[in-house]
């Protein structure tokens, strides 16, 4: 039996994490106190580039490390349950809440608004142009005129469910189909496919210019795209860097922040992608908008 | 098409503009997929002898193995490496998740298996003869192994060249480890992704087209080496 060679494999093995490790210089934090905070997010805040902005300045500011995980906010509210992130930045009021109950967050904070809008293809071929949403998504189902679902439990897909549900109908058939995937790569295929979606209005203004897809419903309050951010407490797990995620927390709703929020977007798209509203309630919000 | 050509131009405008961000982004990529690669001939070389000259029961059942993991779905090893390395998994205190360390485990996990495999097919090519007259000769075991993957050295940096073109253009199992975080695990696949989904479309496939002329430069300089002597 060579056992020379398998003493060697078994060197080898026992090397290799050693020689990863050693390969990590830009630290991936392995002081305790001093760890990076992960921050697990919507596909919405990465893809239209806020969270290019907002990261860097709280690096600056606080001397912590930031690692931004973009999943769909289901995905987001569980890795914070299970204590594999420190704070959350979502959109998905009902997931969050339900996350709230466990208590294994600690505070659960208003951070800022935009809308969701209905959007289709130019020549609007079922019609819906000006209707209410709920309207809206019982004449796509009438008509079966092809609909592109996130499909993928992100804060988007579950206010999707959410106006089907209050429309009446169970969407099933040939017409309604789900991508699996991020809001950017969804607008895509719904404009390759001609097909209408539900998307939040920042990511469809920073896909804007490479789709035809217009906007076709918008402007009710139960299209209100609403994003709070939620720090992870420490019973979650055993390494939750709960002093990390609060900083976050602290920061995204201070008066820098805020103004950022307010100020990202306006060069590029003309206007703000989204409305700062920390320290307002969901009421206020609603009412305002 | 326009997106094609814009992508060209985009391209060469990353690799001439001196465009730091992109600078990291390569090299980061390189860095990740070569160690990948190392660590993956160091363990798939030994584990395709074993498989080639060892005799063992389960012999060809591990090499049939090994030949399922040649074809195995990066993302169901992302998925693996991931749980693994969770802050409440069984390497939760290294703290390697979302880390470039992650990234290397990972890769060398994809790259590993396909070195094994094309390893053992390659030093079985090798005469039977060959070892036995070698030892006859007076040669050590390890000294005769030596010789025989001497011998299969054009087949085995095929591996190697196999291990790296696997490691540098998987996106599924860098996005899950690695969390795709700028100016850290960021690698030129996961930006294409991202680039893609934000809508930049040029600049997705300006990221491809650098990723295939890197894979380019690497496979050269591995295929001179194997080729040296020929025309």
């Amino acid at each position: 039996m060579p056992r020379r060679i398998l003493i060697l494999l078994g060197l080898l093995i026992a090397l290799a994490p050693v020689a990863a490790c050693g390969d990590d210089d830009e630290g991936g934090g392995s002081e305790s106190s001093d760890r990076a905070v992960i921050l697990a997010t919507t596909t919405s805040t990465q893809d239209s580039g806020l969270l290019d902005v907002l990261v860097p300045a709280f690096e600056r500011e606080s001397g912590r490390q930031v690692k931004t995980v973009a999943v769909g906010s289901g995905e987001a509210i569980e890795l914070g349950s299970r204590g594999e992130a420190d704070v959350l930045l979502v959109h998905s009021p009902d997931d969050e809440e339900a996350l709230m109950e466990t208590g294994k967050a600690g505070e659960r904070l208003l951070v800022m608004h935009n809308d969701f809008v209905i959007v289709g293809p130019p020549d609007d071929p079922a019609g819906i142009g000006g209707m209410s949403s709920t309207a809206a998504l019982e004449r796509i189902a009438q008509e079966e005129a092809p609909f592109m679902s996130r499909g993928d439990d992100s804060g988007t897909h579950s206010l999707e469910l959410k106006l089907w549900d209050e429309a009446g109908m169970k969407p099933a058939g040939s017409w309604y189909q789900e991508t699996g995937q991020g809001m950017g790569a969804t607008l895509r295929i719904a404009d390759q496919k001609r097909a209408y979606t539900v998307t939040d209005r920042g990511t469809y203004l920073s896909t804007e210019d490479s789709t035809e897809l217009d906007v076709q419903v918008e402007g009710e309050p139960r299209l209100l795209n609403i994003y709070h951010v939620i720090d992870i407490d420490s019973s979650a797990g055993p390494r939750v860097n709960a002093a990390g995620g609060r900083a976050f927390a602290e920061w995204i709703v201070s008066q820098p922040a805020q103004r950022m929020i307010g100020a990202f977007g306006r060069e590029e798209f003309g206007r703000p992608l989204f409305v700062p509203d920390a320290g307002k309630t969901e009421e206020q919000v609603a009412k305002a908008a | 098409m326009d997106v094609i050509w814009d992508a060209l131009g985009d391209a060469f405008n990353l690799l001439f503009s001196g465009d730091a961000e992109t600078f990291e982004i390569i090299a980061l990529s390189l860095r990740i997929s070569l160690t990948a690669t190392l660590i993956a001939f160091a363990l798939g070389l030994p584990l395709g002898m074993l498989l080639a000259f060892g005799r063992f029961r389960g012999r060809r059942l591990a090499l049939a193995t090994v030949h399922t993991g040649m074809g195995m779905p990066p993302v169901v090893v992302g998925l693996i490496v991931t749980v693994a390395l969770w802050r409440s998994g069984p390497f939760g205190g290294l703290d390697l998740l979302y880390t470039p360390s992650a990234m290397i485990v990972a890769q060398a996990a994809i790259g590993t298996p396909l070195v094994a495999g094309i390893s053992a097919a390659a030093l079985q090519q090798i005469d039977p003869d060959f070892r036995v007259q070698m030892q006859a000769l007076g040669a050590s075991r390890l000294r005769s192994l030596w010789a025989v993957a001497v011998e299969a050295r054009l087949p085995l940096l095929a591996a190697v060249m196999a291990g790296f073109g696997a490691a540098v253009s998987e996106v599924g199992a860098a996005m899950m480890v690695g969390g795709n975080i700028a100016g850290e695990t960021r690698v030129l696949t996961t930006a294409a992704v991202l680039e893609t989904s934000k809508g930049n479309l040029a600049l997705a496939v300006a990221l491809g087209l650098i990723l295939l002329l890197l894979a380019f430069a690497v496979n050269l300089v591995l295929t001179l080496a194997q080729q040296r002597g020929r025309p």
